[in-house]
């Protein structure tokens, strides 16, 4: 105890040196807190966000994009796919369960989804408000999506070809929200839910746009703008299929609104066997029936028809691998704070010992021994690294949760300070080891002080 | 004086080596308890080398060194470190009190180091006997050196040793404090019946003490 306070009573008398050495410290831990905070909670949600997805389905391109697009809707889609070739691969005993995805359209920078309920099951999201949709143009929105829009139950609203906003509206179709779903800490908090039919519908308006012949044209007065949208986003327009066909299916459409009706629709399109008028989805989620499919099934699928299947596993720990090089270069940095810390520290400490070396031989001349000096001295340093680290560790925890409601503000993505890594619990005992070590020497030189010497000097 | 008086230091054909530029040889030095000896000469003649020796902080070369009745030459370093905390009390020319925490605090930690229970209350009455009650919470940065130097004295006794040391307690002083300082030293050692060894090369300490051993006329 004496030595605790006497070490205290030392850091304290030379206040501008123990803070700058517990500031330095707490930086570089921080640092390192805020990294492996921030990388925890984005691989938790990167793999929360694809859990019960073991396959994604599309159309070929880079697996990562398609990952992303279809998975965290953070990208454009690689292309369309056919539904009836996606069906196919839907139906393979190996294959649990299918969760088609048709994407391009959005409000207020919100994604809209066209899929089936199962989309709902994928991420356990319940309707708190509502219903779930049930025919085309019926939507329901995800907990920060409605926060975000205002959209709630009852509340009308047009999609917006694209995903950056500011192009084309489909304003002669307008959505009606029927659910709004509880928050679920994943990616469908940010999205809006409908059914495979709405997209069909305002992509089938849209190629009637293009046929002068059309009865039901309204307020497409804007068709150069639209082409160009088309062209970005890999829209339904985008392939060759005749026009006549697809009119043919924007009147049924028209006249059938109903689920149902739309089951015998496809059952129509099946008929055509060349698969070039068909309905087009832009991917597949599948989850395995037995772990086994994943060695056969994404390579059947990739060689042997023109569909690309990506393994979420695979491509996040690819994309995590590749911001993990960012997050170590960061956490470096921080490494490097650290040791400059532990440097100055033992700078500090050796300087003081150089100081006050009188007054340690004096504490020899009244009574105390050699070890007692040593870990007095040691202690002076582990008292300060230990500050340090308890500002540290606060500091990122609090700037991760600040960064968090920044962010979730800004992007809907769920990040807090409020959650403890056992890595930092490791950050903690390798920090005490640098600080013990920054100590060590002059606590050392303390223990062979010779006594009688120091005193001849003095 | 008690009725047996005990031993505070014995010498007898002490020797000490440096290197092979100096020597010191001490024939015969005895003190018991409540005497008090001035260790003299000139600079450079091995008196401060004597006390580090009688504190336990050099080792002889040979002879005999007795210090309350123990010779160190069968102790541990830190056992000797307890030893000299216990039972001896060194006042130096400079005092090297702790500079950060208070002069109060200075006192109380001699007393801790010397495993003696801590007794705020005589402390307290070592201060007003000293005169320095009312700077117990200051710095000893904040001191004077006459000050600071009654503070090291109450450091030195608080603990009650057997045998005090002081090495040039004196020299830095103007002749009023060094009156002053060794009146104190030679009250105090007393009060608490302690033997009281000053080294010194003032002469002003001259003929002030029980006994005088002049290390230059052994040379």
């Amino acid at each position: 105890m004496t030595w605790l306070r006497l070490a205290w009573a030392n850091l304290v008398s030379s206040p501008l040196t123990s803070s700058v050495n517990a500031l330095l410290l707490a930086l570089g831990t921080s640092s390192i807190v805020l990294l492996l905070l921030a990388g925890h909670q984005l691989a938790n949600t990167m793999s929360r966000d694809a859990a019960g997805i073991d396959l994604v389905v599309g159309a070929k391109g880079s697996p990562v994009q398609l990952i992303l697009s279809s998975i965290y809707h953070a990208d454009v889609p690689t292309g369309n796919i056919s539904l009836e070739e996606a069906e196919h691969w839907a139906e393979d005993p190996r294959v649990a369960r299918a969760v088609p995805l048709s994407l391009g359209d959005s409000y207020q920078n919100i994604r809209i989804v066209g899929t089936t309920h199962d989309y709902l099951d994928v991420y356990d999201a319940d309707v708190v408000a509502g219903r779930r949709w049930d025919g085309a143009m019926e939507a329901v929105v995800g907990a920060a999506a409605a926060r975000e829009t205002n959209l709630e139950v009852g509340s009308i609203f047009a999609g917006v070809h694209g995903f950056d906003g500011g192009l084309h509206e489909h304003d002669e179709r307008m959505y009606e929200v029927v659910g709004v779903l509880g928050r679920t800490g994943t990616v469908i908090d940010r999205l809006i839910v409908t059914s495979l039919e709405s997209v069909w519908v305002l992509h089938g308006d849209e190629d009637h746009g293009h046929d002068p012949s059309d009865d039901n044209h309204e307020g497409h007065d804007d068709h150069p703008d639209h082409d160009d949208g088309h062209d970005e986003h890999n829209d339904h327009a985008d392939h060759d299929h005749g026009h006549d066909e697809h009119n043919d299916h924007a009147d049924h459409e028209e006249d059938h609104h109903g689920h149902d009706d739309h089951a015998d629709h496809e059952g129509e399109e099946g008929d055509h066997d060349h698969g070039d008028a068909s309905l087009e989805i832009t991917a597949m989620l599948l989850s395995y029936e037995t772990p086994l499919a994943a060695v056969s099934l994404p390579r059947e699928i990739n060689s042997l028809s023109a569909l690309q299947a990506a393994a979420p596993a695979v491509e996040i720990s690819r994309l995590l691998q590749l911001v993990g090089v960012g997050l170590d270069g960061l956490q470096a940095f921080g490494w490097v704070l650290v040791v400059t810390a532990g440097l100055s520290l033992f700078a500090a400490l050796y300087g003081s010992l150089r100081a006050r070396r009188f007054e340690l031989a004096m504490l020899r001349c009244l009574g105390a021994t050699r070890l007692e000096l040593f870990i007095g001295l040691a202690l002076e340093g582990l008292l300060l690294t230990a500050f340090g680290i308890a500002l540290g560790v606060l500091g990122g925890h609090v700037v991760m949760e600040m960064l968090g409601q920044w962010i979730e503000q800004a992007q809907g993505v769920v990040l807090t300070g409020w959650i403890w890594v056992p890595a930092e619990g490791t950050l903690v005992l390798v920090l005490l080891g640098v600080g013990a070590l920054a100590s060590a020497i002059p606590a050392w030189q303390a223990y062979h002080q010779d006594v009688s010497r120091t005193l001849s000097e003095g | 004086m008690s009725e047996k008086t005990q031993s505070a230091l014995d010498i007898d054909g002490l020797t000490f080596r440096y290197a092979s530029e100096f020597s010191l040889t001490v024939p015969s030095l005895s003190l018991s308890s409540g005497q008090s000896v001035a260790v003299i000469g000139p600079s450079g003649c091995g008196k401060t080398t004597l006390l580090h020796l009688i504190a336990g902080l050099l080792t002889p070369e040979s002879g005999l060194l007795s210090v309350c009745g123990q010779y160190f030459g069968s102790m541990s370093t830190s056992e000797v470190d307890r030893f000299r905390g216990q039972n001896l009390g060194i006042v130096f020319q400079k005092l090297h009190l702790l500079s950060a925490i208070s002069v109060f605090d200075n006192v109380l930690l001699a007393q801790r180091l010397a495993r003696k229970p801590v007794d705020p209350a005589n402390v307290d009455r070592l201060f007003e006997r000293l005169g320095i009650a009312a700077l117990k919470h200051k710095r000893p940065s904040t001191l004077s050196l006459g000050q600071a130097q009654r503070v090291a004295i109450a450091r030195a006794l608080v603990h009650r040793p057997r045998l005090l040391l002081a090495d040039e307690p004196t020299s830095a002083l103007d002749d009023a404090h060094a009156n002053d300082a060794l009146e104190l030293l030679i009250e105090e050692s007393a009060s608490v019946g302690a033997a009281l060894l000053v080294v010194t090369h003032d002469e002003r300490v001259r003929g002030r003490l029980d006994m005088e051993l002049d290390l230059g006329a052994l040379r």
